[in-house]
């Protein structure tokens, strides 16, 4: 029981808070750091695909938003059970702070996609099954940030809202599928898949570079949403008059 | 890469590239300036109304 | 018959009386189908060759859209008249008590569009070896499509805006049975064999059938415990 200590302690809106204005700005200058790294190495250092030509530069912007994209929604559901199961306030704020982070991840997946979908098939859009699997991901999380604001009680918000993100959670694979399937099924053989360029080394490491800034971005973002979150959630608490009381004193 | 202008050209697909990594950045730049002013907002929303409170008969 | 049969019962009949009391309301379903069929005819012409290759799809995005609409009529009336709160105060299992409601809701509005579709067949030129799998899909889709409505019916019951709010969180679960009920078809039509389509749609209508009903009424007793 000694070693969950330090998640009771996490788990107060007032211990979050402090830690949060701690530590995210540390973790949002490791991410610019990172992304620097990433872009001097996918930018500068990378070679051009043979087909594809500087075109597939966009991959490290796009496949690490992508990647994203789900990452986030699987930590969503999982911060709505922590707080559905355990009752924890931040767990709820994590949750309901997530969603417009991912919904970002996925616009981008899909707008950059798009850019690097049209000099290669000629149009904006093509209907492949990544494209469209990211489509349905942002109507779920449109859908997550929905029913949150039609809820007017949080906690109640908080809970619909897990069971949102898990029936979600659940779907995701079957709806990844059944799209798969179905592009198959009517996907002309001209227009393949957005052709994944054979992964050298000299890429991939930058791939793996700016998906770890994204991440760290992440991170650092939901623990300044967050942050906010619970300010709303327990404005009538001490804690959170001290912390504006402390915010007034400062110049 | 061997000159500013190549690079900045990117093969002829300059027009897809840069407005990628632009529309990027800026959305993640944008999110970070919006929480920022939100955290503000409500904190001082929160200190007026402490004195409000504390102002009254 | 046991207490829980008897609940059971009870409750799908009373929501079939109801059901019944309003009869006209069951023949909105096949009207509001042949409309949007109508819809879909005025917007693509009246070719033979083309409505024929689209029939299973506008059938079964017909289906879709009736299922979504009729689904607020699952929870709603009841919980504004105080008798969804009796149901959780029951002494029977809830998951029962839901799994009737939510047979009476499939008998009252997915078989409907059972006969609406194939009337819809008729309508779009399906050719004639496409209706056996569309019954059979929708035989097995509908009831899906009420047991997946249920939960989140059950999830946003009492809000505002919850009609709308409703189709925007249904439509993208719906995407895996459409898919693979509209290919039955065509495949059919093509003389293709369907069995992995019907497979899938089978081991689906099996999973929600047997954890659904959970599920839901656990959303309920979360909404309104």
């Amino acid at each position: 029981m000694r070693m969950l200590e330090p998640f009771y302690k996490f788990s107060s809106p007032q211990h979050f808070y402090r830690l949060s204005t701690v530590l995210a700005p540390w973790l949002g200058w490791l991410a610019v750091a990172l992304f620097t790294t990433g872009l001097t190495g996918g930018l500068l250092l990378a070679p051009p695909d043979y087909q594809q030509g500087e075109s597939v530069r966009i991959i490290y912007v796009h496949v690490p938003s992508a990647w994203m994209s789900l990452f986030v929604y699987v930590l969503m559901a999982a911060a709505g059970v922590a707080g559905l199961v355990w009752n924890v306030k931040v767990a709820d704020a994590v949750a309901r702070a997530s969603a417009p982070l991912g919904a970002m991840f996925t616009f981008l997946a899909l707008a950059t996609g798009s850019l690097w979908g049209k000099p290669m098939w000629g149009t904006w859009w093509v209907w492949d099954a990544r494209l469209t699997s990211e489509l349905v991901l942002l109507f779920l999380y449109l859908g997550y940030m929905a029913l949150q604001n039609a809820i007017e009680d949080r906690r109640m918000a908080a809970r619909a809202g897990a069971v949102l993100a898990l029936v979600g959670v659940v779907n995701i694979p079957i709806i990844h599928y059944s799209v798969e399937w179905w592009s198959t099924l009517h996907q002309p053989a001209s227009i393949s898949r957005i052709g994944a360029p054979a992964i050298h080394i000299s890429m991939l490491v930058p791939l793996l570079v700016m998906a770890l800034a994204f991440t760290f971005y992440y991170v650092a973002a939901v623990l300044v949403r967050a942050r906010c979150e619970l300010l709303e959630a327990e404005a009538g608490s001490q804690w959170a008059q001290a912390a504006a009381a402390t915010a007034a004193e400062r110049p | 890469m061997n000159s500013l202008e190549s690079f900045l050209h990117m093969g002829g697909y300059a027009g897809f590239v840069w407005p990628a990594y632009v529309l990027t950045f800026t959305l993640l730049l944008l999110n970070h300036v919006l929480q920022q002013r939100r955290q503000k907002r409500i904190l001082r929303q929160l200190g007026r109304r402490a004195t409000g409170e504390r102002a009254g008969p | 018959m046991n207490g829980c049969g008897r609940a059971f019962v009870a409750v799908l009949r009373r929501d079939l009386v109801i059901g019944f009391r309003h009869r006209s309301e069951l023949g909105n379903p096949v009207v509001f189908n042949i409309i949007v069929a109508l819809l879909f005819i005025f917007a693509l012409g009246n070719d033979p060759v083309i409505l024929g290759r689209l029939a299973a799809a506008i059938i079964w995005v017909c289906a879709v859209l009736a299922s979504t609409l009729s689904l607020e009529r699952l929870f709603t009336p009841d919980y504004e008249d105080g008798t969804l709160e009796q149901l959780l105060l029951s002494a029977q299992p809830l998951p029962l008590l839901v799994a009737a409601k939510i047979l009476a809701h499939w008998l009252l509005c997915g078989l409907p569009l059972v006969v609406a579709a194939l009337l819809l067949g008729v309508l779009l030129y399906l050719p004639q070896p496409g209706y056996p799998p569309l019954l059979l899909t929708l035989l097995l889709g509908t009831p899906v499509f009420s047991l997946l409505g249920a939960l989140l019916a059950a999830l946003t019951v009492g809000l505002r805006g919850s009609g709308v709010l409703l189709a925007l969180l249904i439509l993208p679960l719906y995407i895996p049975v459409l898919i693979f009920a509209v290919a039955a078809v065509s495949d059919a039509v093509h003389g293709l064999s369907i069995a992995g389509q019907i497979y899938f749609l089978a081991s689906l209508f099996v999973l929600a059938l047997t954890l659904l009903p959970f599920a839901t009424a656990a959303t309920l007793r979360l909404r309104l415990g």
